[in-house]
């Protein structure tokens, strides 16, 4: 802006210091700001009168023992089949790049089957599974067993809905860490090799650890997307969050107030879940970021490229290994 | 110490190198020129197992490339087995490569640590020197998106240094380099060889070969057209194709 006003008047490079620089206006900002504070007062508005919402009820029942069980089964599914999932995602994952032909296709089939069919489908397979195997037992295939269980007794609500969320999980996770594996520039993988590393010790110290900055923020979006998924197992009677939300509504016909207990509890935990994705973000991104950015970047030194010419530093900076 | 005999190589139907030999004695300094293409580095990657050849045979300290001989029979290499032979191998890249995620002292750490189990406290100090051999004692802590090139560059160096390889692969070292930091890292490599390092050198920098090479090669289309001393075939090339890329790499 100094410098538009010094190039107009054409002799004023020397009084440059009496210049007032006038701070850009945004009243479209403004007018934004006036929009959403009326639909905010609107909405509270229609939360705080609207009668049917039976507030009081909510808070009854949102730190009530049932519910608070139930908030802990979600979470506790959600953590076990995420774990599962990206276990079982970086296997597939590693087994669809595989050079070994058997392997890539065997992979290819896992991901293909969980995300082909629904996953309602799936949990219910798991529940029923009894249905199919009559018993489940340890032994040398086609040889003699050594330990043996009834399916029924075996297949809990709660495995079921570990099993089916976390191998159908698994699936979605083949796919984001794959592309977080293809994202690593192929010279990388060359180095680890080059000092002698096989190709599973380049996989763990040289692949994934880079892979990570290109999976952690999918994986946050599908831990998310968990969360809710677990209302699913709803249909194998497995007493989470909502689960446990409907046995009461069941009872006392207090369907809405209930239903917001349940979806007050899914967004304070999606809250956390956000807070946490961006630490975990921001310990995979060491190294990546250039050095001025992340240890002196501050407003002034912001401030002062805009108005200075480029220095030459941060071409030294940028320049990232390919 | 090493030596290629007839090495064939394809990529599909397009055949990169086509029957070349090479010695390099202990101690020995070779540097390979030749224009784009002409298979340089596929012969580097080669002698690194990163490329498999279709035919003929290499040893390196005495050891077969690619195979493990018992009697008569040549065994193929598992990959443990190659990565075993490939730790005794230092090689430096045109792009560096370096580990993106790890300081510049973990990147010279890595090789021993993951490799040779080695514990990282007790190899610091080693560490530590190599990265002062390489001038660069002060940006031990700094990741390499931190370094200049030629900082990068000399990182790579002294990490593949860690690993005590008793053969150095170069392959364009400084060609992606600004032109004023390609001094620095020629000269860590001069010191190298004056340590008695021996090395195989592709490269574009004549002054270099002319100063430093104890043998220079000269190879076009995947064949080696000419091989000598480096006054000789830098300063007295006998073959139209060596005088043609002399010419145009001098201009
Ligand atoms: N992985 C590959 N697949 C197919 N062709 C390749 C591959 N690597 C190199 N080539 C080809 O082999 C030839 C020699 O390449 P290269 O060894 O890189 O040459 P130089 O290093 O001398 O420039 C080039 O024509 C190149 O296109
Ligand atoms: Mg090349």
């Amino acid at each position: 802006m100094a410098g538009h006003a010094a190039t107009t008047e054409a002799p004023a490079a020397e009084r440059d210091d009496d210049l007032v620089v006038v701070p850009a206006r945004h009243p479209g900002r403004w007018l934004a700001v006036a929009c959403i504070a009326v639909l905010a007062a609107m909405a509270v508005h229609l939360l705080v009168t609207n009668s049917r919402l039976q507030w009081s009820v909510v808070w009854q029942y949102v730190f009530s023992k049932p519910i608070l069980t139930g908030v802990l089964r979600t979470l506790e599914l959600t953590v076990i089949a995420m774990v599962i999932g990206v276990v079982i995602g970086i296997l597939v994952a590693i087994g669809r790049l595989s050079p070994n032909p058997v392997l890539a296709k065997v992979a290819w089939l896992y991901s293909w089957f969980f995300r082909g069919t629904p996953l309602l489908v799936q949990l219910l397979f798991w529940f029923y599974l009894s249905a199919l195997l009559t018993h489940v037992s340890i032994g040398i295939p086609f040889g003699p067993e050594f330990a043996s269980a009834s399916t029924n007794s075996l297949i809990t609500p709660f495995l079921a809905a570990i099993l089916g969320l976390g191998l159908n999980e698994g699936a979605y996770m083949s796919e984001i860490v794959r592309s977080g594996i293809l994202a690593v520039p192929r010279g990388q993988a060359e180095a680890g090799q080059a000092i002698g590393m096989t190709r599973s010790e380049v996989m763990r110290r040289v692949v994934l650890p880079q892979a990570m900055r290109v999976i952690i923020p999918p994986t946050g979006n599908e831990t998310i997307g968990m969360l809710k998924y677990t209302s699913l197992v709803i249909v194998i009677g497995y007493a989470e969050l909502l689960t446990s939300a409907s046995l009461i509504y069941a009872r006392t016909f207090q369907t809405i107030p209930l239903l917001i207990v349940a979806a007050l509890w899914y967004l304070a935990i999606t809250a956390v879940l956000s807070i946490a994705q961006y630490y975990v973000e921001r310990h995979f991104d060491r190294g990546f970021q250039p050095a001025a950015a992340k240890s002196r970047g501050s407003r002034l030194l912001r401030g002062e490229r805009a108005l200075r010419p480029a220095p030459e530093q941060p071409t030294v900076a940028m320049r990232s290994v390919s | 110490m090493f030596e290629a005999r007839d090495i064939h190589k394809s990529f599909g139907h397009v055949e990169v190198l086509r029957g070349v030999s090479m010695t390099v004695r202990r101690g020995e300094v070779a540097c390979l020129l030749g224009p784009s293409g002409s298979g340089k580095s596929t012969f580097l990657r080669c002698i690194n197992h990163l490329e498999k050849f279709d035919a003929g045979r290499m040893w390196v300290d005495g050891e077969l490339v690619g195979y493990r001989q018992s009697g008569r029979r040549l065994h193929e290499l598992h990959d443990r087995e190659i990565a075993q032979r490939r730790s005794r191998i230092g090689m430096v890249f045109q792009q560096f490569n370096l580990f993106p995620h790890r300081t510049a002292l973990q990147n010279v750490m890595e090789g021993p640590v993951v490799v040779k189990r080695a514990k990282p406290r007790e190899l610091m100090e080693e560490a530590h020197q190599l990265l002062r051999r390489v001038g660069l004692a002060d940006k031990a802590h700094h990741y390499p998106s931190q370094l200049s090139g030629g900082q990068q560059q000399r990182v790579a160096i002294a990490r593949a240094l860690a690993m005590h390889p008793a053969l150095m692969l170069f392959d364009e070292p400084t060609s992606a380099l600004d032109p004023e930091l390609v001094g620095e890292v020629l000269d860590v490599m001069r010191d190298l060889a004056a340590g008695g390092m021996t090395m195989i050198v592709v490269t574009h920098e004549i002054g270099f070969a002319r100063e430093v090479a104890d043998v220079a090669h000269f190879m076009a289309d995947g064949v080696l057209v000419e091989s000598g001393l480096p006054a000789e075939v830098l300063g007295n090339p006998q073959h139209e194709r060596t005088r043609n890329f002399l010419s145009k790499v001098l201009a």
